[in-house]
């Protein structure tokens, strides 16, 4: 690693950060997504913004960069105070982004890219040589050989994402926000990347850096800020965290007492393992979204699923339930190898599956209460056999009532509901199919505590009645909880499946999650 | 179903709950016009029995609206899928072609078989172009409009092609009496309409038909993942529109007894879609409201009668007509209502529902 | 590290880019161009007195209105909208000019700037009530034509003759070139317009601003370009475009008429997308677009040299070109990258 031209921050203590961020307050409707908090960003370092979800990384983000306005603090760069209405003004002001999608044009040619909106121009019009000698410039100072005429969408994601640096270098050359850069790019390609991001750290770029990998913080992060429920948990110089302490102080700290909601039945799990598993996934994969897994799921289990977010949770569940159709491997039902290609051959099977977006993927909006529950089981049977009008107001009553969703008015828009009665819905809709297999992506987030443990009661209590459950949760409490076997994540690997006996703590699991390896 | 306004002042609670209801602007609208055009004819609600039929301005807008009451219909459909079909005007040009061209080359143009038989191929053809549209959407993907731009641009030409450009004119008693015969003294094409529009509002609500278009249109991708195939829908509401057009210009045709290629139905898509929007069903997808397309239709039709009967060039409905899309469109748009009505209730900001930001977004709600 | 990168950038590449991107935009165009070209090869063998530069210069004498409308047409698809109210608007620029001039004995000098900045106008108003309200441009453009169509009728129901001697005259002057070839003034007004429009978009940062905000909207926003102006800009020059093409459609025909122009949004769509121009935007060349009017003129001598051809004949071929291209345009862009 070179040697950086300007000094460090942890070297010498205060030099003047190039962006500061103070007291940043941010509310939306219904919850406050940043309360307080800090950031501190010093020319010539790679700084990594961390957190769960629900931490307030992405309204901090935009916040820092223009697209939505703080409805408190101040943000200082180079002292001065500055307020960004737009991206555009943030931009002028040295603060540029790249987005996890390429937020480029893929039609126009690379060097468009680069310069849009700052094209030179002779006699008014494009100076088209000059900018294609200008844009070749650029990525040849950034070492990337690449044909500026070429159009931008005929290169990969990860050289579109690098032609997107060098653009916001150019822009403004003071900080860069890099927002989940990595997360579709493969090892070499994220090798790449991070060849591009030293240099500019070297040239004194400051360098803000969100990512969900752990290995990458600690690869290229000069220092890290935490935040937790939108508040700032602190901000560390790398040198001073473990993997271990970095995730307990993203995921909080009342790690240490746990009561166990049932007894754990070890003779129940060791039967299970001998007998033939309800779903088999063998070296499942999809390229880009998880590595090859393999995972057993037995009648009546509950399967927790933990790891951090965007370390490839959804992504196993949305494999076993066709929502994505798996580039290789195969998946056994009841000994039977199953084709999965699309959610209607996995209802067909069994399987149900509660997305952890509520709102784009789970519920539609528009329809009651009452058509919102009775859907699943009505796109089984086909609009030919429809429910009765009765049969749908029982069902819709009896649910309401085993569920206690609040309003009770089977006719209610499901839009005006809360998050966790909206939740209770989705999971009345997939509880009437009488599923065999029941997976449940973030069943419990953003609904209140009551609702929660509801919730966290009717796992318990389907599993005892034979349903195999696959729980996803942010929250190692829940998934510690709950679960008989825990299968852990991470960076798009599923590194262990542990039995959840005493030997499983807190610690082990955090261990696991934050290293890879099960101590 | 213009009745429902009549009752508003009522016990407070049936007033609240018309008020909130979807119909109460459409129906409020129909009255007014209604009421307006009998402030001009003192006579315009009267309905007179001759020759045993029944006469009178009211069921003259019944008896023209019916043909834009069935392709709105078929429309309202594909419009609750988040769609539009651009070529039901060519639908509607083509099915009275192939019936008149049918009727005046048969043996016997008068007989109940050939209208019979013109009226099936009317219909199958209609299916035909139906399946072609439902195609090029659900099945290679293609934005409805400029799917069904294809079969709006070619679709009068085909018309012309089956009239060999001319008018063709049919005597045929059974024929005329789809767009121009009366049945126990009422149009029957004011009942062939009421009866398909009941038919569709019975398929639609008593299957399950009705809720899973709701739910394709209102959201794709939760709709998707609960299972529905949307593919085979949507095929369906497009043939759907097809035959609806069909009807419509079937009607058309009979009622005038002749089949223009050129003029049969322009801007009958126009129209429809206007019907569809003023009836309160979102161009968006999703709910849908059959009822108010009626009403729709009939407030176009009593906009064109009323511009008629005030003797200014009936061609200035069009004015009339780009203010109502203006209006009713605006009030249907969040950000207007945001920004004039100043009622914000959406939870996050729409501008950035982007793809660029929308991963980010859950984090936001959470 | 610099080629490291460059080959590692190709062979990342998706594999079934067998074709690179650029030359796929460029399929349509060459497929357009080749279908020109085979016509008018077919055309002259077939026909006599087809051969002959003359009928290439009368196509653009009977189309140069479409041309310069369908221009304004590609503008706004370009960023992914659509126009509906071209038809309209060219009918309404007819009939208002005819009307100031022989009924109010206006001077053309002053007629024409008048309703250029009527279109424009128009085209503003709708860009903008887009843009602001977020409403779909379909609908927008809709209520445009039916406003536009229904003006027309309140100035006049009937058709204007017009026997203004100015008008009459540049109506029917011919500029003369070599071997006896000769053009209207439209045509020269047409010409005009492709060549400037092609510099604007091809050369200006409004131009690139187009097709940046047809390419991925969200995008633009976020890289700071002016969205919003753009777009209401593209609607405006669209209004501007069929003003003027109303103009030119008012030399060529001598008269103002409410039912002039029935559908010529669709041929100036049509037009546009057989020339190579995306429906989904981003993606086309205006030269293509002139190229897609006279496919379109084309057909029509085609049919009419034929004799035994009637004139609907030109519609179904158009629609079934449409199609061809659609679908072509549809299994292209189904392989792009999933960015948008």
């Amino acid at each position: 690693m070179a040697t950086p031209p300007t000094p460090r921050p942890t070297d010498s203590g205060d030099p003047q950060p190039v962006l500061e961020a103070q007291g940043i307050r941010k509310q939306f409707p219904g919850v406050l997504a940043l309360d307080g908090v800090a950031l501190r960003l010093f020319p010539g370092e790679v700084h990594a913004l961390m957190g769960e979800n629900g931490a307030g990384k992405s309204t901090l983000i935009k916040v820092l960069t223009g697209v939505h306005p703080a409805d408190g603090g101040t943000i200082l760069v180079d002292g001065r105070p500055h307020v960004f209405a737009d991206p555009l003004q943030a931009q002028q002001a040295g603060v540029s982004t790249v987005y996890q999608e390429v937020n480029l044009c893929p039609n126009i040619s690379v060097a468009e890219n680069v310069l849009i909106g700052r094209e030179p121009r002779r006699f008014g019009l494009i100076h088209w040589s000059a900018m294609r000698q200008r844009a070749a410039e650029l990525l040849t100072e950034l070492d990337l050989g690449l044909d500026v005429t070429s159009l931008l969408g005929s290169h990969s994601l990860a050289v579109q994402q690098l032609v997107a640096i060098v653009r916001a270098v150019d822009v403004s050359a003071k900080v860069l926000v890099l927002d989940e850069p990595t997360s579709s790019l493969d090892r070499e390609e994220v090798a790449q990347l991070f060849t591009l991001v030293r240099r500019l750290r070297d040239r004194g770029v400051a360098i803000l850096f969100v990512t969900h990998f752990l290995d990458q913080v600690f690869d290229l992060c000069d220092r890290v800020t935490i935040l937790r429920n939108g508040r700032l948990e602190g901000e560390y110089p790398i040198g001073e965290l473990t993997p271990v302490t970095l995730v307990q102080r993203m995921i909080g700290g009342e790690l240490a007492t746990l009561d166990q909601l049932s007894v754990r039945a070890h003779e129940e799990a060791a039967q299970r393992a001998t007998s033939e598993p309800f779903l088999q996934a063998r070296r499942l994969t999809r390229t880009g979204s998880v590595e090859p897994y393999d995972l057993d799921i037995h009648a009546g289990e509950v399967i927790g699923l933990a790891g951090l977010l965007g370390s490839g949770r959804t992504e196993v569940a949305r494999l076993l339930f066709g929502a994505d159709s798996a580039d290789a491997g195969e998946v056994s039902i009841e000994g039977r190898k199953v084709l999965l290609r699309t959610p209607r051959h996995a209802i067909a099977r069994g399987i149900a599956f509660c997305s952890e977006n509520r709102k784009s993927e789970g519920l539609v909006g528009e329809l009651t209460v009452r058509e919102n529950i009775v859907l699943a089981l009505q796109a089984a049977r086909g609009w030919t056999r429809p429910l009765s009008r009765t049969k749908q107001d029982e069902l819709a009553r009896h649910w309401i009532q085993a569920l206690d969703i609040r309003p009770g008015d089977p006719e209610a828009q499901v839009r005006h509901l809360s998050g966790g009665n909206q939740q209770k819905v989705l999971l009345a809709r997939w509880l009437l199919t009488a599923p065999r297999l029941l997976i449940l992506d973030e069943p419990t987030r953003g609904i209140d505590i009551g609702a929660k443990a509801e919730i966290q009661k009717l796992v318990a209590r389907l599993a005892g009645e034979g349903t195999a459950v696959l729980f996803i949760s942010a929250e190692l409490e829940e998934v510690l909880r709950l679960s008989h076997r825990i299968a852990v994540l991470r960076d798009h690997r599923m590194v262990a499946t542990l039995t959840n006996d005493d030997t499983v703590t807190p610690e082990r699991l955090l261990t696991t999650i934050a290293t890879g390896a099960d101590s | 179903m213009t009745t429902q306004p009549a009752k508003s002042e009522a016990v407070g609670g049936i007033g609240r709950r018309l008020a909130g209801h979807r119909l109460l602007w459409p129906a409020l609208i129909l009255l007014a016009l209604l009421l307006g055009n009998l402030a001009f004819h003192h006579d315009f609600f009267s309905v007179r029995v001759r020759d045993g039929h029944l006469y009178g301005s009211l069921i003259d807008i019944l008896q023209f609206g019916a043909p834009l009451t069935l392709v709105a219909l078929g429309m309202t459909l594909v419009i609750a899928t988040r769609g539009i079909d651009l070529s039901v005007g060519s639908t509607v040009a083509i099915a009275g072609a192939l019936a008149c061209g049918h009727i005046s080359t048969a043996a016997h143009p008068g007989s109940v078989a050939t209208m019979l038989t013109a009226v099936a191929l009317a219909l199958g053809v209609a299916l035909v172009l139906g399946l072609a549209n439902g195609f090029l959407v659900s099945g290679l993907g293609v934005q409805p409009i400029v799917a069904t731009l294809i079969l709006m641009v070619a679709g009068r030409g085909v018309a012309q092609l089956i009239t060999g450009g001319q008018i063709v004119t049919v005597t045929s008693a059974p024929y005329k009496m789809i767009g121009g015969g009366y049945w126990l003294t009422f149009p029957f094409a004011v009942l062939l309409a009421t009866a398909l529009v009941a038919f569709t509002g019975f398929v639609t609500r008593r299957s399950a038909l009705g809720m899973l278009i709701e739910s394709v249109g209102g959201n794709p991708s939760a709709s998707r993942l609960v299972g529905i195939r949307a593919g085979g829908l949507l095929a369906l509401v497009y043939v759907f529109s097809a035959l609806c057009a069909a009807v419509a210009g079937l009607m058309i045709s009979s009622n005038v007894s002749s089949a223009d290629g050129n003029n049969a139905g322009l801007w009958i898509e126009l129209d429809a879609i206007l019907a569809v929007v003023v009836g309160g069903t979102a161009l968006t997808g999703g709910r849908f409201s059959l009822g108010g397309t009626v009403l729709g239709a009939l407030i176009i039709q009593t906009l064109s009668t009323t511009v008629y009967s005030l003797g200014v060039p009936p061609e200035t409905t069009l004015v009339f007509k780009a203010f109502v899309v203006i209006v009713v469109c605006l009030v249907q748009s969040p950000v207007f209502r945001a920004k004039v009505l100043r009622r914000r209730r959406t939870t996050t900001p729409r501008s950035h529902t982007t793809a660029g930001t929308a991963p980010q977004q859950q984090e936001v709600r959470a | 590290m610099s080629t490291g990168t460059a080959s590692a950038a190709a062979g990342l590449t998706r594999p079934f880019a067998t074709v690179s991107p650029r030359t796929r935009t460029r399929i349509p165009l060459i497929v357009t161009a080749v279908l020109l070209l085979v016509m008018f090869g077919v055309g002259s063998v077939r026909y006599e007195g087809f051969l002959s530069a003359q009928v290439v210069l009368n196509l653009l004498i009977d189309n140069g209105f479409l041309l310069v409308v369908a221009v304004g047409a590609t503008f706004v698809i370009l960023t992914g909208g659509i126009d509906l109210s071209v038809g309209s608007m060219v009918a309404l620029s007819t009939t208002l000019t005819a009307w100031l001039v022989e009924s109010h004995g206006w001077p053309l000098a002053a007629v024409i700037p008048l309703v250029l900045l009527v279109g424009a106008a128009s085209g503003t108003l709708m860009g903008w009530i887009i843009h602001t309200f977020e409403i779909q441009p379909f609908i927008v453009t809709l209520a445009g034509m039916f406003l536009a169509r229904g003006l027309c009728y309140t100035i006049s129901t009937e058709s204007i003759t017009i026997s203004d001697p100015t008008t009459a005259g540049i109506a029917q002057t011919r500029l003369y070139g070599p071997g006896g070839l000769f053009v209207s003034i439209p045509v020269v007004i047409a010409l005009a317009v492709l060549v400037t429009a092609f510099v604007v978009l091809h050369h200006t940062r409004f131009g690139r601003n187009v097709y940046a905000l047809g390419g991925n909207e969200s995008s633009a926003r976020l890289m700071g370009l002016p969205v919003g102006s753009t777009k209401i800009a593209v609607y405006a020059v669209s209004g501007l475009c069929s003003a003027l093409g109303g103009v030119l459609l008012t030399f060529y025909m001598l008269s103002g008429y409410a039912l002039h122009a029935m559908g010529m949004e669709l041929d100036a769509i049509a037009a546009t997308v057989i020339g190579g121009t995306l429906l989904t935007g981003g993606s086309g060349f205006v030269l293509g677009t002139a190229l897609g009017v006279l496919v379109l003129g084309m057909i029509q001598t085609v049919v009419n040299f034929q004799g035994t051809l009637s004139s609907w004949w030109t519609r179904i071929v158009i629609g079934a070109l449409l199609l061809v291209f659609i679908v072509l345009q549809r299994l292209m862009s189904g392989r792009r990258p999933a960015a948008d």
